[in-house]
């Protein structure tokens, strides 16, 4: 609970450079895809194009702000040191990286919430199964703000904090169905698409709102949980170890 | 439980580029003790803090704090300590009174509680005034006593100190010495690692001293204060005169009031004030020229 307090005061304090950056640049592209570009692209499954990509750029926005945040933290008091508070204090290993993780998670689910917010703005999106919608994003921000934890620990600079974001996260996002469905890609683009993970979220997430999915959402279900459970274990390895904080 | 505080047997630490920083520590600080840990730079001093704290892994041996063992109940035994590191490693963003109440938040302390012992503590140190402000715009004596206080809320059994007075003004150590003492009084077990051995002779009952991974001696500072030969006293009087009658003594003039002599620590300092008196001169003031332990210190290091 108190780390999860420190997170929470870290980035409320910092709130134009944790909450406010999501909430511009979706709605540049509610603006740039949805408005001006989407008007020449047809309904996909009978979904409106502007209403379509709400649910990608909410997600990509839980995303971000989930890994960003843990990353960012957990890297930053290993640089001023200030994680030395922690591993000397006797809280074990799982709470402190579930008390990271929960931080992230808020993080990135409050970010979510607020590009939501805006949405409504630019189209008018259907709830179709709030349960579906409320367990993608308690997953995807929890594998990422889990991602996001082992990052931190094997990062030794400022740059290995970035790189993992702009060349691997940020792809595999643009590439992960967010603007389109991927049934309307060709045979092997489809193919190509199912290896990555972040589809798997941006569908059942989307199938949640809009009731229809590129990929089987129990498959996407199944994938999310074995992805967090494997990222916890590696996180309570590499504690454990010390990798990167202890010598 | 165990009647001591530290127990470290046949500790051993060969780091990843291979430098042994302990060759088999063995050593304990009794429950109560004011027990310093003296060493050059490099000689081993961080490494034991950092094990018993768990931010170094061993290699081998074995360390119990409160007789609670660090590899089988390592929670337990860090719920003891409280640690006063020899850098800042504090958030710098955060408030002063944030620092203290998270620390406590670690320890399970509840927050209303916290909160009530981090204005005691505060006050105590003289921080209470800054408690808003982010720790990065205290001075560097205030920052030195946060990191004190920040240690104290958690109420440690085993208070670590690794070097607290580092570049710290000499008013501001003289009030930390107080403070400690008092601490001391109270039952807390201090451990301590300093440079200024001036420290170690006014705040400590035992010390060891480290050299390159060994624990060479270990003792009652007055017991090592006692391996000190000869010291050299400045001697002041009303006149300097006669000084032949003093030759045994080696007795050098400084100016007209002042000259020092080289003493035995085995000879009782009232048979020099007898021939002082019979050279003719009264005396004012006698003390020691140099730091005694620093000698000890220095002259050890040196075999």
């Amino acid at each position: 609970m108190t780390i999860l307090r420190k997170e929470m005061t870290r980035f409320l304090r910092i709130w134009t450079q944790t909450m406010l950056p999501p909430v511009i640049t979706q709605s540049l592209y509610f603006l740039v895809f949805g408005k001006f570009l989407g008007r020449q692209i047809n309904n996909i499954n009978g979904v409106d194009y502007m209403a379509f990509i709400i649910p990608g750029l909410i997600m990509m926005a839980i995303i971000t702000g989930s890994y960003t945040n843990v990353v960012g933290s957990f890297f930053s008091s290993k640089f001023q040191r200030s994680v030395e508070e922690l591993l000397v204090s006797p809280v074990p290993n799982g709470i402190i990286i579930a008390g990271y993780v929960a931080g992230g998670m808020l993080r990135g689910i409050m970010a979510g919430s607020l590009v939501f917010a805006v949405s409504i703005f630019f189209a008018k999106p259907v709830i179709s199964d709030l349960g579906i919608i409320f367990v993608f994003m308690v997953l995807t921000a929890a594998m990422f703000a889990l991602a996001g934890f082992t990052n931190a620990i094997f990062a030794k600079t400022f740059d290995d904090v970035s790189i993992f974001p702009t060349f691997v996260l940020a792809p595999l996002i643009y590439l992960g169905g967010v603007f389109y469905s991927i049934s309307n890609l060709p045979a092997i683009w489809q193919n190509l698409s199912k290896f990555n993970p972040i589809l798997y979220m941006v569908n059942g997430f989307r199938f949640g709102f809009y009731g229809f999915t590129d990929v089987s959402i129990m498959g996407s279900l199944f994938l999310l949980i074995f992805l967090i459970i494997g990222l916890t274990s590696v996180n309570l390895y590499l504690m454990k170890k010390g990798v990167g904080l202890r010598t | 439980m165990s009647e001591y505080a530290v127990e470290i047997e046949n500790l051993k630490k060969v780091y990843a580029d291979g430098t042994e920083a302990l060759k088999g520590i063995n050593l304990t600080v009794d429950e109560g003790d004011f027990f310093a840990l003296l060493g050059a730079n490099g000689a081993g001093k961080t490494t034991i803090i950092g094990i018993m704290t768990g931010l170094v892994n061993k290699t081998s041996g074995t360390v119990r704090v409160f007789g609670h063992d660090i590899d089988t109940h390592l929670s337990a035994a860090k719920q003891t300590i409280g640690v006063v590191p020899q850098e800042f490693n504090f958030n710098q963003f955060e408030k002063v009174i944030d620092i203290l109440t998270t620390e406590a938040g670690y320890f399970g302390i509840p927050r209303a509680q916290a909160l009530a012992d981090a204005e005691g503590i505060l006050k105590s140190l003289e921080l209470w005034g800054k408690r808003d402000i982010a720790s990065r715009g205290l001075s560097g004596g205030m920052k030195r006593r946060l990191m004190i206080g920040r240690a104290l809320i958690t109420r440690p059994k085993l208070l670590i100190l690794d070097e607290p007075t580092a570049g710290v003004d000499v008013e501001l150590r003289h009030s930390m010495w107080k403070f400690l003492t008092k601490l001391n009084e109270q039952g807390t077990t201090i451990l301590l690692t300093t440079h200024y051995l001036e420290e170690v002779e006014r705040l400590c009952e035992r010390a060891a001293i480290i050299k390159t991974g060994q624990i060479i001696k270990n003792d009652r500072v007055r017991n090592l204060l006692d391996l000190v030969e000869q010291e050299t006293l400045v001697v002041h009087v009303d006149q300097v005169k006669n000084l032949n009658k003093l030759s045994k003594y080696n007795p050098l003039e400084i100016d007209e009031e002042t000259f020092e002599i080289v003493s035995d620590k085995k000879e009782r300092l009232s048979i020099f004030v007898n021939e002082l008196v019979k050279a003719g001169m009264c005396l004012k003031d006698i003390r020691p020229k140099d730091n005694r332990l620093e000698n000890l210190f220095l002259s050890i290091l040196r075999k």
